[in-house]
């Protein structure tokens, strides 16, 4: 028997005053299986202690929002009987020490969110972030975390339809890999994780459980030293297909309402599913662990509970429909249990070989688990950067763009999305590579848009601008497939925050993606924090991903961003300023990289995509696309070679000069294309609405992008734009 | 016309298959694995996905499910068995077809559009079929078609190779190839050319806003053939 002491406690990751505080309200010490689920429970991974307080600012009221924050994950209305339920979650910690399972079972986790709440998954998404390309480790994390990614989503048989992958050195020895999932449900079907009733039979079913990804929500929540590679054996072990069972399973038991409440066992397992159902309930819980369907011999209650073995779900159901549920889940050769019932005792009692292993009140674990108000250090806007004349001397813009296309993080990705299938299940009408992939909702004329963003360049130079910016960039990849932005989910990557400058960059970013969601009428309904992102004390990039979801109510009024027809005309929405400082080219050209990202005004950032909005609605834009890195030549040449044109660029009429009016990333803006015929309507729809534009040029047929006196190879772009990333793969 | 698609556990083209096959005019029932009888069918549809996980070799199991009997009963009485993706796999597992598939010679799973040559036309699935050369999509792992020399004398002699992977002009050359399949095979017949396996998805592309239409000619000319 081991003695229950600070040292033990400490090593299960708790703080010295933690199980001061467990003692004190445990009034005794606990026993080794209940210090085991407080060190579960009051982790920072489940917890949020760090976080919680900053996360209650975050905007997540909307008309459309039929669930935010605190359940599995969020849900929103898109008309008639149909909701959409979506949320992005991490899984670094593991993809870093085992990238293909790793992926694979952050993959698993987030569909299981989905489908716990009802819905058939329709759509995967990730955003994964790596070292710099230069690093040793990582090619091989991105071909395990892609092969992942893919070998799990292929086989259940959900499209990856979109992402986002980034290289820089602050993720050298701390990968992020974020999954999302969106899934569709009847609005009148909808499962939520609140048990309630008394006596009801608490029902284990899916895998059985085993020793894998014991602790595995401690290690999230700590940073990484020298023998991270020890803790391999924490990282849980994917089988998508006991998944695909398992989904099949619980949607066809879904279709009665034999189901009170449901919940899949993911960080943490089984502690923390059952203590979920129980503490939103008010009620009690009580679970006999010698019925758990266990795959390794002489486990013991500490091990059972604090598993993380993939593709289980809990699941409190109504008396006296045990029966039925079980004939289904049979069919499915899934394992199925009843280990327990609910109580009014408001505690978590466990038995094993009919004897009592762990009597905790409910309130100790979710309450009155700690919740932190950490220092936190503002961060103030860096000093613009003065560029000089000579610095654009002796550029070339051909060499420029070059140079800008096949930069790893503006590279066509075609390499990573090959190999995840993004066509089943027959409705996706925009594949991975646009601004946001998007899939029909089927058998109806409606689709849905999404997109993964993060823009980690300018959450480190400034927070607070970096947060808001993530936030409309999303927006407008939503708007520029024709989409009307809905809602997000956020995935909040961070260093450790008990460092005042992470803290601060968390703070900060979160106050940015707040009133920008405010603004824009976009908000937050699920989400998680990932913190400790670190090793050996050099912390990631501030890096959150968001995850935004858009409605089209017609899917034939899609918009794409290949160049249509020559003689067609093409606008910049936006002013463009010129703020070159933290961009791809003044980073990578000019080698600068010092400066503000640019601002962020968002009473222009929501104007500008309204009216965008508004000429889509009137059928005036042909193609279309945001600005984002690498500004608007970088914006035009994608449209060039995805629509295999040229464009004649007209001749600057703007104060500043070439490189900064084409390189630079003001935001809120967007190129659109719209026939010669409509350009008057166009032109006084967007002056009506005091919407900034320049005209930039005409699409041509020849394959050229001419600018002054440069004709610069569409073809020879493209080149480099899709051949980089297979060439680096290749070496 | 009636047509049935089998579900495997771990099927995920099951559904799809339901689509376009209910698109284009057939009455189409979904089948059980655990079943022993098929309902009355004019064509059984083996559909894509990872049968019982292929965790094994891929199809292997599903060769071996209960259902399958009366699938190769029905072929064998020259019964229509159309076999897609995992479905071929399945196919040349219970021997119905020779061969195997193998791993992608790029040990990676691909996911694509890719032009196919269609080779035979004196049979039922693409007799009267007034395209030459098809774009349809490939998603798999082990698309990468083997047999002895024998074996592929013997589908040579016979104008066994349904379709090979090709460009958008027809031309087979080893740069269309996308699995590194053998002489670029993507589909195949029996003798009796009422099986065919093949690695691409027709049911994938059967409206202009997914990733092309050339499926839906597929169908059209084989409900047409029935006629």
């Amino acid at each position: 028997m081991t003695t229950i002491n600070e040292k033990v406690a400490i090593d299960h990751g708790l703080k010295k005053e933690e199980f001061k505080k467990i003692c004190d309200l445990m009034e005794r010490t606990p026993n080794l299986t209940e210090l085991g689920i407080f060190s579960a429970m009051w982790n920072e991974h489940c917890s949020y202690k760090s976080s919680r307080k900053h996360l209650k600012n975050l905007h997540t009221q909307g008309k459309r929002v039929i669930q935010g924050p605190g359940e599995n994950a969020g849900v929103i209305d898109v008309d008639d009987e149909d909701a959409i339920v979506f949320k992005i979650e991490s899984h670094n910690h593991p993809s870093f020490i085992e990238p293909y399972q790793g992926a694979a079972t952050g993959v698993g986790g987030i569909m299981r969110d989905v489908f716990t709440m009802g819905a058939r998954p329709i759509a995967n998404l990730n955003s994964i972030h790596f070292g710099s390309t230069q690093h040793k480790k990582t090619k091989n994390l991105l071909r395990g975390v892609v092969k992942g990614i893919g070998g799990y989503g292929n086989c259940i048989g959900v499209p990856t339809i979109g992402g986002q992958t980034c290289f820089d050195e602050s993720y050298n020895g701390n990968i992020l890999v974020n999954a999302m999932t969106l899934g569709l449900v009847n609005k009148k079907k909808i499962f939520y994780s609140k048990a309630a009733g008394i006596g009801k039979p608490v029902i284990y079913v899916g895998s059985k459980t085993g020793r894998d990804g014991i602790h595995g929500a401690s290690m999230a929540s700590a940073v990484f030293d020298d023998k991270i590679e020890e803790k391999k054996p924490t990282v849980q072990v994917g089988d998508p297909f006991t998944e695909k069972l398992l989904l099949e399973a619980c949607l066809e038991l879904m279709a009665d309402d034999s189901i009170i409440s449901i919940q899949d066992m993911g960080a943490a397992g089984l502690t923390s599913s059952s203590i979920e159902m129980a503490s939103k309930g008010k009620l009690g819980i009580e679970l006999d662990l010698s019925k758990v369907p266990c795959r390794e011999e002489k486990m013991t209650p500490y091990e059972i509970m604090l598993s993380e073995s993939q593709e289980r779900m809990l699941i409190v159901l109504e008396n006296g429909k045990e029966e039925n549920a079980k004939k289904i889940f049979d069919k499915w050769d899934l394992d199925f249990a009843v280990i327990g019932k609910t109580t009014t005792s408001k505690k978590i009692e466990l038995y094993f070989d009919s004897k009592k292993v762990a009597d905790i009140p409910i309130d100790f674990l979710a309450e009155d688990a700690p919740e932190y108000d950490r220092k936190w250090k503002k961060i103030k806007l860096p000093q613009k950067i003065k560029f000089k004349k000579e610095n654009f001397k002796s550029l070339k813009i051909n060499n420029c763009l070059i140079k800008l296309l096949s930069n790893p993080n503006i590279c066509e990705k075609k390499w990573i999305w090959n190999q995840y299938d993004h066509t089943v299940m027959g409705d996706t009408i925009q594949k991975p590579g646009g601004d946001a992939g998007v899939v029909r909702i089927h058998g109806t004329e409606k689709a849905v848009a999404a997109s993964v963003d993060s823009s980690a360049t300018y959450c480190f130079a400034h927070p607070l601008t970096g947060g808001k910016q993530v936030v409309c960039e999303s927006w407008r990849n939503l708007i520029s497939v024709g989409a009307e932005p809905i809602a997000i989910t956020n995935c909040l990557n961070f260093g450790n925050p008990e460092k005042e400058k992470n803290m601060g960059e968390f703070v900060e970013c979160v106050q940015g993606i707040s009133e920008a969601c405010k603004y824009l009428d976009f908000p937050v309904v699920s989400g998680n924090v990932s913190f400790y992102n670190e090793t050996k004390d050099k912390g990631i990039k501030p890096t959150p991903s968001i995850g935004g979801v858009g409605l089209l109510k017609n899917y034939k009024n899609m918009l794409t961003m290949d160049l249509k027809n020559e003689g067609n005309v093409i606008l910049v929405i936006g002013k463009t300023e010129g703020h070159l400082d933290q961009s791809v080219f003044a980073r990578n050209v000019l080698n600068e990289k010092k400066g503000p990202p640019p601002e962020i005004n968002l009473f222009n950032e929501k104007n500008n995509g309204s009216t965008v909005m508004k000429l889509m609605k009137e059928k005036l834009i042909l193609s279309c696309r945001d600005v984002s890195l690498g500004g608007i030549l970088i914006a035009i040449a994608k449209m060039c070679i995805k629509g295999k044109k040229g464009v004649k660029l007209n001749k600057l009429k703007s104060l500043i000069n070439k490189f900064e009016f084409f390189f630079s990333e003001d935001q809120g803006r967007y190129i659109i294309e719209v026939s010669k015929k409509n350009l008057k309507k166009v032109e006084n729809i967007l002056k009506e609405n005091s919407v900034h534009f320049d005209n930039l040029g005409e699409v041509q047929k020849d394959n050229y992008i001419n600018i002054d006196s440069e004709k610069i190879s569409v073809d020879e772009l493209s080149k480099h734009n899709k051949n980089w990333l297979m060439e680096y793969m290749a070496q | 016309m009636n047509s049935s698609v089998i579900i495997f556990p771990g099927s995920n083209c099951d559904r799809d298959m339901d689509v376009a096959l209910k698109k284009f005019g057939f009455k189409n029932e979904m089948v059980w694995h655990d079943d022993e009888q098929l309902p009355k069918s004019d064509l059984i549809v083996l559909p894509g996905g990872f049968s019982y996980g292929d965790y094994l070799r891929c199809g292997s199991i599903a060769g071996k499910s209960k259902i399958i009997k009366s699938v190769i009963d029905f072929a064998k009485k020259g019964g229509l068995v159309l076999g897609i993706c995992n479905g071929f796999q399945i196919l040349t597992e219970t021997g119905l077809l020779p061969g195997v598939l193998q791993q992608n010679k790029n040990i990676e799973f691909i996911c694509k559009n890719v032009f196919v040559k269609v080779n035979s036309k004196n049979n039922k699935y693409f007799n009267s079929i007034d395209k030459d050369v098809l774009e349809l999509h490939i998603a798999h792992n082990e698309g990468n078609y083997f047999c002895t020399s024998d074996e592929l004398k013997m589908l040579k002699d016979n104008d066994l190779v349904a379709v090979s992977y090709c460009n958008e002009k027809g031309e087979v050359n080893e740069k269309s190839n996308p699995n590194g399949a053998l002489q670029n095979i993507a589909g195949i017949f029996n003798k009796e050319k009422n099986i065919l396996g093949m690695m691409p998805h027709p049911e994938r592309m059967i409206d202009k806003y997914l990733s092309g239409e050339d499926g839906s000619i597929f169908f059209k000319n084989l409900l047409n053939n029935f006629k």
